[in-house]
């Protein structure tokens, strides 16, 4: 229970920096850490303590607890969609430097209304 | 093999083929591409007119549906399976002439077709990760197509709709974890079943599904979360303009809430409540903030927060006529939004500003998209026997019906206002007196007159034969979601193994 509670809290982290930090690179900082903490949240959901890998073997020598392969296929490809959008943003990034010159979102605003 | 694979695996298909293809022939980019829309609209309309072997479950891989992925054609998929492909068909039609002003059109149509692959698998797919991939894949792909133009305003725009766009798809999977961790499993009919079955924790249901809301209302750009919308709209290229205001917030915003809300959760009263509320917000803030607009893409923006409100409103009452007016509203707001959206394409395009003060007079110089946008106006302002006209009247009268007076006097309200911005847009646009020559005006290509053309007749064909429309389509659609959870129940022990 007080993993699930500190992946929570670094959830949290990684959207207060998505949210609140000014500066471009900081942003996608905070992405990250929250994508991670997502990701290590569903690695949990599937976690059982001291169990197996969920291998069928042939004389039955496994115990009676597996570990849920299910999310951890699941993250993998969470965190290949992670990969992409973190790609995009960062190149997002380098445009918007090239055009404005600074990192800072407050003077990026050129569109209002 | 089943055909319903098509819709997901042709565009994907073209979408890897067509930088091989504009390598070595130009023009051929957009040929393959209209084909590709020109036969999945085909084959989109072939099973609505034999859509009595519905529904369809198709288990990839052949594992049956608790264990593996399965995709599902019903009525529902299928209204909005060809509400999209007959969209995209325009839109890559309006694109031919469209997008010379760019450079490197290979990119913009690989992003396109990966954009309808995405929307159509969201559609289709009946297992709730696959749908979140889906979903990513549109949401990646219009992140991208936003920042086509790649000038200052346009990465801006982009950047901020990135941003709200991945914590939206944050709060979804992990909704889509909690899930998991109460029911172990991801199908949506087996997950239907589970929830049915067990005494279930209302608590935690509600704790889901305002994750949900609160995902797919960003998605769906409900009002406390519209702030992108405004922005990322009007900065796209047109036709990308029309692809998101009239498909992308749509079907990743509201079909696949509504898909999971009802079928999956079946509706509860807190959940409705909080959706209507959202709803009604949306209609009343979005038209407030159109009026005082000056930009034309940007007072379209606006009013698609309007419009969204409107069909959120008719769906989350939850009665037959209620989903009924709802999702005829979808089908015709998404044809009159992507008209006007490609009528100030248009205008752009001849006159190099979407400036409101600064055109005037248009209507003689450009007969074609003036007509056109005369017919989209009148729609979606809701004259009859224009297509908005009814989906409107039948989502006032479902929501007087409810018992929801103030709702339905503020639909007629902002149904008034509405018309009253689009008085504005004629006016300054095409039907002032022209103040000052303007230098130059360009003329309008063919294939983008043809595609506004066509949209409009659209808009007046669905106007007309409003019975047949909602017969043959909104209400076998609507009965999907009036079934709630029993619907999915009752596929699982049809399909589902043993």
């Amino acid at each position: 229970m007080i993993i699930l509670l500190m992946d929570i809290v670094l959830f949290l982290i990684g959207f207060y920096a998505l949210v609140t930090k000014r500066n471009l690179i900081k942003k996608v900082i905070g992405f990250g850490i929250m994508e991670y903490a997502l990701n290590l949240f569903f690695i949990l959901v599937g976690y059982r303590v001291e169990g197996q890998a969920p291998i069928l073997s042939q004389n039955n020598l496994i115990g009676d607890i597996f570990v849920d392969p299910l999310p951890q296929a699941l993250v993998l490809t969470s965190i290949v969609i992670g990969l992409g959008v973190t790609a995009l943003m960062v190149s997002l990034c380098i445009r918007l430097y090239q055009r404005y010159g600074t990192f800072d979102i407050d003077q990026i605003r050129r569109l209002k209304g | 093999m089943n055909a319903i694979v098509v819709f997901v695996a042709l565009p994907l298909f073209a979408a890897f083929s067509l930088p091989i293809i504009g390598r070595f022939w130009k023009r051929g980019l957009d040929a393959v591409s209209l084909l590709v829309t020109a036969l999945l609209s085909l084959c989109a309309i072939y099973f609505v007119i034999f859509s009595n072997s519905l529904p369809q479950v198709y288990p990839i891989g052949f594992w049956p549906p608790p264990l593996g992925i399965s995709w599902l054609l019903d009525s529902l998929s299928l209204f909005m399976l060809l509400v999209i492909n007959l969209i995209t068909f325009f839109v890559s039609m309006y694109s031919i002439n469209y997008m010379e002003q760019y450079t490197s059109k290979w990119r913009y149509y690989t992003l396109l077709m990966l954009m309808l692959a995405g929307l159509n698998g969201v559609v289709l797919s009946g297992d709730i990760f696959n749908l979140y991939i889906f979903l990513e894949i549109t949401a990646i792909s219009s992140y991208a197509l936003v920042a086509f133009g790649t000038g200052a305003e346009e990465l801006e725009a982009s950047f901020k709709y990135m941003v709200l766009g991945s914590i939206a798809s944050a709060f979804i999977l992990i909704g889509i974890a909690f899930l998991y961790a109460k029911t172990s499993t991801l199908n949506m009919f087996d997950m239907a079943s589970v929830l049915a079955g067990s005494p279930f924790n209302s608590a935690s249901l509600l704790f889901v599904s305002a994750l949900f809301i609160t995902g797919f209302g960003i998605k769906a750009a409900l009002v406390p979360f519209h702030a992108w919308l405004p922005d990322a709209h009007p900065t796209a290229p047109a036709p990308i303009s029309a692809m998101l205001s009239g498909l992308v917030i749509k079907t990743i915003g509201i079909y696949a809430l509504v898909r999971i809300l009802f079928n999956v959760f079946s509706l509860n009263i807190i959940t409705s409540e909080i959706l209507l509320t959202l709803g009604g917000i949306s209609m009343f803030v979005g038209v407030i903030l159109a009026i005082g607009q000056w930009d034309f893409k940007r007072l379209l923006a606006y009013h698609s927060i309007s419009q969204i409100g409107y069909i959120i409103c008719g769906i989350s009452l939850g009665t037959p006529l209620g989903i009924a007016g709802g999702l005829f509203h979808l089908f015709n707001h998404s044809v009159f939004k992507s008209l006007l959206f490609l009528n100030a394409g248009s205008v752009e395009y001849a006159t190099g500003t979407r400036d409101l003060k600064k055109l005037s007079g248009l209507q003689e110089s450009m007969p074609c998209t003036s007509w056109t946008s005369m017919i989209a106006s009148l729609s979606i302002s809701g004259v009859p026997p224009l297509c908005g006209f009814w989906s409107k009247l039948i989502i006032i009268v479902a929501l007087f019906q409810a018992g929801k007076f103030f709702y339905g006097a503020l639909a007629i309200l902002v149904g008034i206002i509405t018309l009253a911005s689009f008085l504005k847009v004629q006016k300054y646009v095409f039907y002032r007196e022209i103040e000052k020559i303007t230098s130059k005006i360009r003329k309008i290509p063919a294939f983008m007159c043809l595609a506004m053309v066509g949209l409009a007749v659209l808009c007046i064909l669905i106007g007309v034969g409003f019975k047949p429309v909602l017969n043959k389509l909104i209400n076998p659609a609507a009965e999907v979601l009036v079934k709630g959870r029993g619907y999915f129940i009752e596929l699982l022990n049809t399909y589902g193994a043993n």
